[in-house]
């Protein structure tokens, strides 16, 4: 009765919802939906202009239906494309002008953004439903000439960077998702760290889905200059609800020579009931550029929540020696499904790529790597290297891995690992003998199989990473 | 400490354990031997609650029925099972293993759990006590160990873990001279009035270095046979067939 009781309180602990009055655009994708958007952020004429461009790019294509995980059809005209805390509607030019309501929340989630309670050392920008409540550290930030804020806040302040860069890696009519938000992305951070720069802390987005009805479109760009690095980690969770949200974002990173750039994910969006009934529809598109010589982006992704995970975070090799890594971790539980994986495109010489992913499916669940490895006939001396690792948990789960591989230049080496494996009765009986019960031990087994994931992500998330694999699994032996 | 009254036990219908007794006192040594498929291992999975087994019978433990608990409250009361094939965990160091499970079990009786300096030093002064190099605590539990080692760590994980009743199912098997000794002077080390051994072997040998009280001779799911120490020699010149 009691483990039963604590099973219950940790299901989904971020599933609460805020009351809070919001400012919402009016429902439907339209183009008046755009121009309120636009106008409402106070946008300059380039970036409606933009936006509607996309829209009408958008008409003319057809949302992708090649995915394993197939859902109901989403009707766009019936939901919000923004909805904003009434007390935000002028971005708090201070901490002591947000909402108290919204603080609690944050601190709730364990993302506290008053000034004596920050995390140290990371800087997180807050974004709630579809705009950016707060940044901190942004002062010590600023000095060293580092830009980390708002895309809204950006596309006023820096609009020769947004310009430059935006839609310079994911363009405007990639595809249907990517394109819908082009048109109608509301908030999600931006980034730019001058050249030489080796960015002092850990910078940090926290996305939280609260209005109900309502889509998430975040955009987010990240540019390190000629010999910076960064290390940026997003955590995202939502309240517990019936209907399906849609969160659909696009992350452009542009590394230049000599960059590295480090994005992690910890995804938590709520992922449903034991019966698959709501959650949220993760369908996001991540693209990175290494447009430098010598330049490096590295994906690590925690996807533990939503009821779909769809998502293929990429790199495009330019530079001659850049480096793509992607090291992921895709747990399906209940009746989640996620199609994830990654696509690295080698385009300039002695380009190096590695992937490493490891499935873990249990209950009902689905479960799917899908990569491209694309070796372009320039791409002398290319390496791949990749591992795809699944863990199935009873019978009833499924574990799929469809690797693309398309060679044109034959001085490339191409590496390609899979394994497939049941979480062993013995083992379990092994961990029990030594006094671990039944949770514990799944606890143990799943983060031995994930370690070389997890050892990839900051220090300070890896902890929680941990915990959070374990939570995901629980109830699914025994 | 434990009663064991008429145990059979069946698996995939087929009878393996036909009426099993047996009674082990505080600081007592038991050996149990006998020939392969006599029913041996099944005893020592049985006595630590794995799964598949249909059971008949009573098995008390300190007054306690033990058919009703699961594997790891079995573990938490003290009892220890040293594997013979001990599992291989990738990923998992073999560090934080034994905190992980030592806290669990402390934590089960009541006990402080230990943070990791604590458990480090204590650790750390097992395995000096063992002569186990300590370099093999940071590596993945028992990947890549060679059987003797991997027999080793189970021995450190007894001490450590400071059970009641530890068997050892064929601790001995597969192990050279020097290693040997080692899981000898282990179980001598850990023995006192308060705790008690069951030692599953086939050979006579462990018996040299580790001196039981009773040696039991399981055939066919039953104890046919019940001496002193020095059965094991006469067994090792006579061999099973003669006995009964």
């Amino acid at each position: 009765m009691k483990n039963e009781h604590i099973k219950n309180n940790q299901e989904y602990k971020y599933g609460f919802t805020t009351d809070i009055e919001s400012i919402r655009a009016p429902k439907g994708l339209t183009e008046d939906t755009i121009k309120f958007i636009s106008s409402i952020k106070k946008e300059p004429k380039w970036m409606l202009d933009w936006r509607l461009k996309a829209f009408n790019r958008l008409k003319a294509l057809k949302e992708p239906d090649w995915q394993k995980p197939k859902y109901p059809k989403i009707d766009y005209q019936n939901l919000y494309y923004y909805s904003a805390p009434k007390s935000a509607s002028e971005k708090p030019q201070s901490l002591d002008d947000i909402d108290p309501k919204i603080l609690e929340t944050y601190k709730k989630l364990g993302i506290p953004l008053v000034e004596q309670q920050r995390l140290n050392g990371i800087a997180v920008d807050a974004v709630f439903d579809s705009v950016s409540v707060a940044t901190t550290f942004k002062d010590e930030l600023t000095k060293k000439g580092i830009i980390f804020c708002s895309i809204s806040e950006a596309i006023q302040k820096h609009p020769d960077l947004v310009k430059k860069y935006l839609g310079s890696v994911i363009p405007l009519s990639d595809h249907y998702f990517a394109t819908l938000n082009s048109a109608v992305f509301t908030d999600g951070s931006f980034v730019y760290i001058p050249p030489n720069t080796k960015c002092p802390m850990e910078l940090s987005t926290y996305f939280r889905i609260n209005a109900s009805e309502t889509g998430q479109f975040e955009r987010t760009l990240i540019i390190a200059d000629k010999g910076s690095y960064v290390s940026y980690l997003e955590g995202c969770t939502a309240p517990m609800r019936d209907e399906n949200q849609l969160h659909a974002a696009n992350v452009e990173l542009v590394a230049l020579d000599d960059a590295e750039i480090k994005y992690s994910t910890v995804q938590n969006w709520y992922p449903g009931d034991k019966n698959g009934v709501g959650g949220i529809y993760n369908f996001v598109t991540k693209r990175g550029a290494c447009r430098g010589k010598n330049s490096k982006i590295s994906w690590t992704q925690v996807e533990t929540g939503s009821a779909i995970t769809w998502k293929y975070p990429s790199c495009i090799l330019q530079g001659d020696n850049s480096v793509g890594e992607f090291y992921s971790i895709a747990i399906t539980n209940n009746f989640q499904k996620a199609d994830t994986g990654t696509k690295m495109i080698h385009l300039g010489k002695n380009t190096k790529s590695k992937i490493i992913s490891k499935g873990i499916s249990a209950g009902n669940a689905d479960n799917m790597y899908r990569g491209l490895v694309d070796i372009n006939h320039k791409a002398s001396n290319a390496r791949n290297y990749t591992q795809c690792d699944s863990l199935l948990m009873g019978n009833k789960c499924g574990a799929h891995t469809v690797p693309y591989i398309k060679n044109k230049n034959a001085t490339s080496t191409i590496e390609h690992e899979a394994t497939t494996t049941k979480i062993n009765e013995e083992q379990l009986f092994y961990c029990n003998q030594r006094g671990l019960d039944q949770e514990e031990a799944v606890s143990l087994i799943v983060n031995g199989f994930c370690k070389e994931v997890l050892q990839q992500l900051p220090m300070e998330f890896a902890v929680e990473a941990q915990k959070l694999v374990a939570i995901s699994l629980e109830g699914s032996v025994g | 400490m434990l009663k064991i009254k008429n145990l059979k036990a069946t698996v995939d219908s087929k009878l393996i354990l036909k009426g099993l007794n047996l009674n082990i006192k505080p600081g007592e040594v038991h050996a149990i031997m006998g020939p392969n498929g006599s029913g041996k291992s099944t005893l020592a999975n049985i006595l630590s609650g794995k799964k598949g087994y249909e059971i008949e019978g009573e098995i008390n433990f300190n007054g306690i029925d033990l058919k009703e608990l699961p594997t790891e409250t079995r573990a938490q009361q003290g009892i220890f099972l040293a594997f013979q094939y001990p599992l291989e965990i990738p990923g998992v160091n073999t560090n934080i293993f034994l905190k992980t499970s030592l806290n669990a079990v402390r934590k089960a009786r009541g006990e402080k759990e230990l943070d990791t300096l604590t458990f480090l030093k204590l650790i750390k002064e097992k395995a000096l006590e063992l002569g186990i190099d300590e370099k093999f605590l940071s590596r993945q539990l028992n990947v890549g160990f060679s059987g003797g080692e991997k027999k080793k760590n189970e021995i450190l994980q007894m001490k450590l873990l400071e059970p009641k009743l530890s068997i050892l199912d064929e601790t001995d098997s597969g192990l050279d001279i020097d290693a040997l000794k080692i899981v000898a002077n282990g179980v001598n080390s850990y023995k006192n009035k308060e705790n008690a051994f069951l030692i599953i072997t086939h050979y006579q040998r462990l018996l040299d270095y580790i001196k039981p009280d009773y040696i039991h001779v399981l055939s066919d799911g039953k104890i046919i046979k019940t001496g002193s120490a020095d059965l094991g020699g006469q067994l090792e010149k006579t061999g099973y067939t003669n006995l009964s």
